[in-house]
């Protein structure tokens, strides 16, 4: 895994790496669908896990503009700030 | 440049699983016989996968109603009960279904998933928050969008998860909806309704529950899983459906909610859809005299049910977490699930594909639905079938016991 400074971003790769049962590679530009193949389902999935490492709740239909994994990253954060 | 070229992934899939025999997605019967026996390439099957859990399709009470409903009062509604009235039948069937569930109102629905959509989107809106199982069924996912609430999911059947994450959203405005089913479809497993409702009360939330494959199945008199468990006061919202135990179509909801006939004039999926035809009220109303007459039913189902998957489990399948009307096997891989849902069926039996993202945890499965109307010996020749096309495959035997250690 490359470098990742952005401790959301190493995160939300963790939380792939935990629901795909495998290792990937993660930058702010990976776009998850095509780049991960994740199916809407398993990003469901990873979110719910996200939940759980920052303790807040990622209603589902923020998700809509979610394409890259910066875009998620940056939702969180989002999510943090408003408490 | 085709619209549907968006969905060239699925098209290429599809294609890659009808290539290798038939289309597990439409499988055309050139005849059904009775509820467990079909006919389909010239071949008859025994029908183990269409959820006639108390095998009232053929009752002949159910038909005779429903020809007398058809001759009496005409073939369809032709329209929406708003528009174009209620028929005696609906009226009848929604105070049938209230004085069933010991409700004070009733609503009747056009399908089940229509009934989830109407429900689900009525009952919370933009600023409320509906909490879902995460392996609800795709009506619950459907009206959670058109409900425009926020949606979380919690993990499968894990109460104390449930817990936390409605924590989280304590000190959040709005009304929070939770949405659990009586028994998933894929599995056959059962919710910890006890466990649920404890939560429910402690957060202050609300509680509905699906009992779509449950109804007519459990509880001491087939009302679902909230009577099983005995929790039905802590329960808000009940959804069922006519196409399973009832043996037809259409969906329902009963609730103790004030005001609930509001709904009648802000639930788009009720209002802008037609009605049930009056064969099908008649044919329900029937099964549902039916359900609550013969409680031998439901007994014989159970005990099919107990027969099919202690049966498979002791060949070494992979069977769901517990015993109930849904039996599903978990098979290796796509291919395999594939190639023995074929065998099945060219020798004799119709059961279900489901392969993901349809299943938990992205295992294909062969699905099983059991009825009141399978006899032994049939739950036997599907069983026996198992054991040969298992060993054939090596899904169980030698080979798989080895696959398993190495």
């Amino acid at each position: 895994m490359e470098t990742v400074t952005d401790l959301t971003l190493r995160e939300i790769g963790r939380s792939i790496e935990k629901t795909l049962g495998q290792k990937i590679e993660i930058s702010e530009t990976t776009n998850i669908s095509r780049d991960l193949q994740i199916d809407s389902l398993a990003l469901m999935n990873v979110v719910m896990e996200l939940e759980d490492v920052f303790d807040l709740s990622i209603p589902l239909d923020r998700l809509a503009v979610v394409e890259t994994a910066g875009d998620l990253s940056s939702l969180i954060k989002e999510l943090r700030t408003k408490g | 440049m085709s619209l549907l070229d968006k969905h060239l992934a699925y098209s290429q899939a599809y294609g890659r699983i009808r290539a290798l025999g038939a289309d597990p997605f439409s499988v055309r019967f050139d005849a059904v016989v009775s509820p467990t026996e079909g006919v389909t390439n010239g071949r008859r099957v025994i029908l183990l996968g269409t959820n006639n859990y108390l095998g009232l399709t053929f009752d002949p009470e159910c038909i005779e109603e429903s020809a007398r409903a058809v001759r009496e009062q005409g073939t369809g509604t032709t329209g929406s009960r708003i528009a174009n009235g209620s028929f005696s039948g609906h009226a009848a069937l929604e105070q049938a279904l209230a004085s069933f569930y010991g409700r004070k109102n009733a609503m009747v629905f056009s399908t089940g998933y229509q009934a989830n959509l109407g429900v689900m989107s009525t009952l919370v809106g933009r600023d409320d928050h509906l909490i879902l199982d995460a392996d609800s069924h795709a009506s619950i996912y459907d009206g959670a969008r058109l409900s425009q609430a926020e949606v979380i999911r919690f993990r499968h059947n894990d109460p104390e998860d449930l817990y936390k994450r409605l924590k989280r959203l304590k000190d959040k405005p709005g009304q929070k909806l939770i949405v659990v089913e009586g028994i998933y479809s894929m599995l056959g497993d059962t919710a910890p309704l006890k466990e649920i409702c404890a939560v429910k009360r402690e957060m202050d939330a609300y509680l509905l529950v699906d009992e779509a494959h449950s109804m007519g199945v459990l509880g001491p008199t087939g009302r679902g899983l909230a009577e099983a468990a005995g929790v039905e006061a802590d329960v808000d919202f009940i959804v069922g459906t006519f196409s399973k135990s009832l043996g037809a179509v259409g969906g329902f909801c009963v609730s103790d909610v004030p005001d609930f006939d509001v709904m009648r004039v802000v639930c788009r999926p009720y209002m802008f859809t037609a009605s049930l035809p009056p064969a099908v009220i008649a044919s329900t109303l029937t099964a549902l005299r039916r359900l609550q007459e013969e409680p031998a039913l439901r007994q014989r189902l159970n005990a099919n049910a107990t027969r099919l998957y202690e049966g498979l489990s002791a060949l070494g399948f992979h069977t769901g977490p517990q015993i109930g009307p849904i039996v599903a096997v978990a098979m290796p891989d796509q291919a395999c699930a594939v190639a023995f849902w074929n065998t099945l069926l060219a020798r004799g039996v119709y059961l279900n594909l489901a392969l993901p993202p349809a299943t938990p945890d992205s295992r294909p499965l062969l699905r099983s639905s059991i009825s009141a109307a399978h006899t032994p010996e049939q739950i036997d020749t599907v069983i026996g079938l198992f054991a040969e096309i298992g060993r054939e495959f090596g899904v169980i035997g030698d080979e798989a016991s080895q696959r398993a250690a190495g």
